[in-house]
């Protein structure tokens, strides 16, 4: 297993392949649904006055982003009465609902890693080959493992979107991901939709 | 009737944060099914590895807690609004030592209540009343990532060669899995229902999913599908979270119900590796769990 310092180097992702298996450490933010959709809307169409600390977020996030990753990811938190936040359970979200903002938020931010589960299309894969960035699979529903290697909360931003959409800063030691999409235009879930293709028209053909 | 919330929320923490141990022998068989080394076979060792983890610190196996699905089969003589109030008090409590993540959002709003209330139909809770003293209470979680890649079918279904037989839900169900690629975090159990109405054949194919893993099928054709399905599932080489293997599907459960002359539906409830459903079966004010 590699181990990977955030925030990335062109080298370090130039030289991932799919099938990688990493161990990720350092500073990354969470992000989803409400996440991306608000960073297009406000920041990158433009579509949506900013408004509340919209822009206050953008500065604060912007360095945290650049070079480094967006996990798809919404938590369980405990100690969210006394602010004093640990996550309990920390896996992967389902990245294909993203895949309709991914790219773009992937250039606007300079993000060079996309953690998730399942997988995404040709718009992300575009961006990991012009970014560069990689897109890094984690395991999904493995949640308590992978929230021990949450070392720190940092930070949370847009706690109003609700504890699952919220932007949550963490530091990371280790968090085991697989690469499998690559800068290099490697997509490992476009190879297994393929080939298992081929195998669903032979049964279906029986 | 007694107050039950107590025994609820130990319900819950147990179906959040205690994989069931047919599911778990399940995948402990899949292990030896992959290659060594490969990242199907990595994955399948980490979900076990995060199981026993979740099971000692009793914290969620998966943070999708999902939508908590309650199945209540009750004496006479309960009151159903009370035990509802119970189960929404056990849900709160649960919600709130991070058991279960808050997890119902308005749909109109965005705006998420915090505490997994909202509405008539958060918590899903289904009553029945039944003969006999004994009250069953069965709960499951089932996550966002899962439910999105179920489906329907309405046959027949040209694009597929899928009539109005067993063999057109053969090649219905195969379709589903093949669309669900690792997106629904397989390996995955299926649930299927064959008939009804567009919600009764949904509701049918979740509520199959109690079956226990081994548990065949008691009609002969069903099960004989059931066993061809999971086989022909893992023939796709979709293999854990998608990254190829020959774990796919771990198991498959079927159900049918009447339908009318014009319907064929056939749904698919697709569920995550993470099967998180536990029983509590109350007799005589001590209750059970399993």
């Amino acid at each position: 297993m590699r181990k990977i310092q955030l925030p990335f180097s062109d080298d370090v992702i130039l030289d991932l392949k799919v099938g990688d298996p990493i161990a990720l450490s350092g500073v990354m933010v969470t992000g989803r649904d409400t996440v991306h959709k608000w960073m297009i809307d406000t920041f990158i169409k433009k579509t949506r006055p900013a408004q509340g600390d919209d822009l206050e977020v953008y500065q604060a996030i912007l360095p945290l982003l650049r070079g480094s990753a967006i996990y798809h990811c919404g938590p369980v938190v405990a100690g969210l009465e006394s602010q004093d936040y640990r996550f309990v359970a920390a896996g992967p979200t389902t990245s294909t609902r993203e895949e309709p903002y991914q790219g773009d938020v992937m250039h606007h931010f300079k993000i060079q890693g996309v953690i998730g589960k399942g997988g995404m299309g040709p718009k992300t894969l575009a961006a990991c080959q012009q970014v560069p960035g990689v897109y890094l699979h984690a395991i999904g529903g493995a949640a308590s493992l992978i929230a021990q290697t949450v070392t720190r909360v940092l930070g949370v931003y847009k706690l109003d979107f609700g504890v699952p959409e919220a932007m949550w800063v963490i530091e990371v030691v280790d968090f085991p991901a697989v690469v499998t999409m690559d800068a290099h235009g490697g997509s490992l879930h476009a190879e297994i939709e393929q080939k298992s293709k081929a195998v669903l028209q032979e049964l279906l053909a029986k | 009737m007694q107050d039950l919330t107590v025994e609820i929320l130990e319900l819950v923490r147990l179906a959040a944060t205690d994989l069931p141990p047919d599911v778990e022998e399940s995948l402990r068989k899949a292990v030896e099914q992959e290659a060594p080394g490969s990242p199907g076979r990595g994955a399948l060792e980490t979900i076990l590895a995060n199981v026993e983890l979740s099971r000692q610190n009793s914290t969620p196996i998966c943070q999708d807690t999902g939508t908590p699905i309650f199945y209540v089969r009750h004496p006479e003589g309960w009151s159903t609004r009370k035990l509802r109030q119970q189960i929404e008090a056990a849900v709160v409590e649960a919600t709130r030592r991070a058991y279960l993540r808050p997890n119902s959002v308005d749909s109109l709003s965005g705006k998420n209540s915090g505490n997994n209330l909202g509405g008539d139909h958060f918590p899903s809770v289904h009553f029945e009343e039944v003969e006999g003293e004994t009250l069953v209470m069965e709960l499951m979680l089932k996550g966002g990532g899962c439910e999105n890649v179920g489906a329907q079918y309405s046959l027949p279904n040209a694009a597929l060669g899928a009539g109005r037989d067993l063999a057109g839900v053969r090649k219905a169900v195969l379709d589903a899995v093949h669309k669900a690629q690792g997106q629904g975090c397989s390996p995955g159990i299926l649930g299927v229902a064959i008939g009804g109405d567009r919600g009764t054949s949904y509701y049918a194919s979740k509520e199959t999913l109690f079956r226990k893993m081994d548990e065949a099928n008691p009609n002969p054709e069903l099960a004989a599908l059931e066993e061809q399905l999971t086989d022909e599932a893992n023939q796709l080489g979709i293999g854990p979270m998608g990254f190829g293997g020959k774990t796919t599907v771990l198991s498959t459960k079927m159900t049918h119900l009447n339908r009318l002359p014009a319907s064929f539906f056939v749904s698919v409830s697709y569920m995550c590796w993470a099967y998180r459903r536990r029983k509590m079966t109350w007799q005589n004010g001590t209750v059970q769990y399993e």
